[in-house]
């Protein structure tokens, strides 16, 4: 049952809800990066990674301290009456950790790994104001996911990402080539583009998972 | 003469959505009717005006080492204000935007022009900038919502306008419908700004 929920969420997040296609996170990055395959893949890979740490950290910091639960941090140790609700601060506390959590996963990876720092690193900083990541976050606590499963909810959600990068970038390496008026040169054919692929992941709704 | 510069520079010169391409996530996703994309261009107009005058306040005292984090703590301030705000006294509206609302905050017109204009300018003229980029913003969504509303369901503000034989575009009010207007609104300015500059 557990795994079978895992599942509907991943494959929701990937093809249903497709994070660009759908529910429009992520264009900026999406529009610029997608130029050529190689950084496509790059910054897929970096938006995964801080999506999947983010998730991990917003889920706790909103569970044991904003939240008004039994297990808040502030109700425990302060023997207040009841738990307080500092709900109204997430946007400000989540914005913060992820900048501060995209600093923190550039250093680290700049120390132990030079060669993934080489590849991913022109992408991370860019990554802060990714609306993707605050999106996902949010997402999480509005959909009250779980741990687990809003950390499957971050792995799927850059899946996603990945996905409509990588295809965007073969389509436009191959765009190259071809005879475009020249007035949509660049920007706008991409974004017609974006919405032709949009089109074809509107199929994608049909698909019936809630056992 | 330069003040009034400022202001106008927004609207069409250096429109964040159709020159700069800052922005395009709420645009896309809050422009399905006239009624959300304004009511996304208003908390967004507030938000820009408020930070780029605090920020303009400021900008003496802020270290320069770390004045994107002190930027954003202002803008998510602001952001927080309306979120509450329009939960308040516009739930419905504020049920519509969604997400779209607390995300504001990485709108990248607002930190952009903090950072580009805001923190090197003087009080008077970081609001006017606002102010010009706010109603541009707005300009944008008001185009794309029309465009979408009536094609997607034959309504403008919820009132019909066209005949009763037309058949609406589904697909308009859609997400593909968002990409395929921006796209060929874009090209249709490429136009105009080519056909300008070939005859003078």
């Amino acid at each position: 049952m557990e795994l079978q929920n895992l599942l509907v969420i991943a494959v929701g997040a990937i093809f249903i809800n497709n994070f660009v296609f759908s529910r429009f996170l992520g264009i900026c990055p999406y529009i610029g990066v997608s130029r050529n395959l190689d950084s496509a893949v790059g910054m897929g890979a970096a938006v995964t990674f801080v999506l999947t740490m983010a998730s991990a950290v917003t889920y706790v910091l909103n569970h044991y301290l904003l939240a008004p639960t039994q297990e808040n941090l502030f109700f425990l140790i302060l023997s207040l009456s009841q738990p307080p609700d500092l709900t109204f601060l997430r946007t400000i506390v989540f914005i913060l950790v992820i900048a501060s959590l995209v600093q923190f996963v550039e250093m680290v990876i700049q120390k132990s790994s030079p060669s993934l720092y080489k590849a991913l690193g022109i992408y991370l900083p860019l990554i802060t104001t990714n609306c993707i990541i605050l999106g996902v976050a949010i997402l999480n606590v509005t959909q009250s996911y779980t741990f687990i499963e809003s950390i499957i909810h971050g792995i799927s959600a850059g899946a996603g990402f990945t996905l409509a990068l990588i295809l965007m970038a073969g389509i436009r390496e191959k765009l190259e080539l071809a005879d475009v008026p020249q007035s949509l040169r660049g920007v706008p054919i991409a974004f017609i583009m974006a919405g032709l692929m949009a089109i074809a992941f509107l199929g994608f709704s049909g698909l019936k998972l809630v056992p | 003469m330069s003040a009034l510069k400022e202001f106008t520079k927004g609207l069409y010169k250096e429109n964040p959505i159709f020159r700069q391409m800052l922005g395009c996530c709420p645009m896309l996703a809050t422009s399905g009717s006239v009624e959300s994309g304004l009511g996304m261009g208003v908390a967004a107009t507030f938000v820009l005006i408020c930070s780029n005058v605090i920020i303009s306040l400021i900008r003496a005292i802020v270290p320069k080492k770390i004045r994107i984090p002190i930027y954003i703590v202002v803008i998510a301030t602001f952001v927080t204000i309306v979120d509450l705000a329009m939960a308040g006294f516009l739930p419905a509206l504020h049920k519509t935007l969604g997400i779209f609302v607390p995300l504001i905050v990485v709108n990248c017109i607002i930190l952009g022009r903090a950072e580009a204009f805001a923190g090197k300018n003087s009080v008077g003229l970081a609001f006017l900038d606002g102010l010009g980029m706010g109603l541009g913003f707005m300009l944008a969504l008001f185009i794309l919502g029309t465009i979408r509303e009536i094609l997607g369901n034959g309504t403008f503000m919820g009132i019909p306008v066209m005949s009763s034989s037309f058949e609406p575009v589904l697909l308009m009010v859609l997400p593909p419908g968002a990409f395929l207007v921006i796209g060929f609104l874009l090209g249709f300015f490429n136009w105009i700004e080519r056909r300008r500059t070939a005859r003078g």
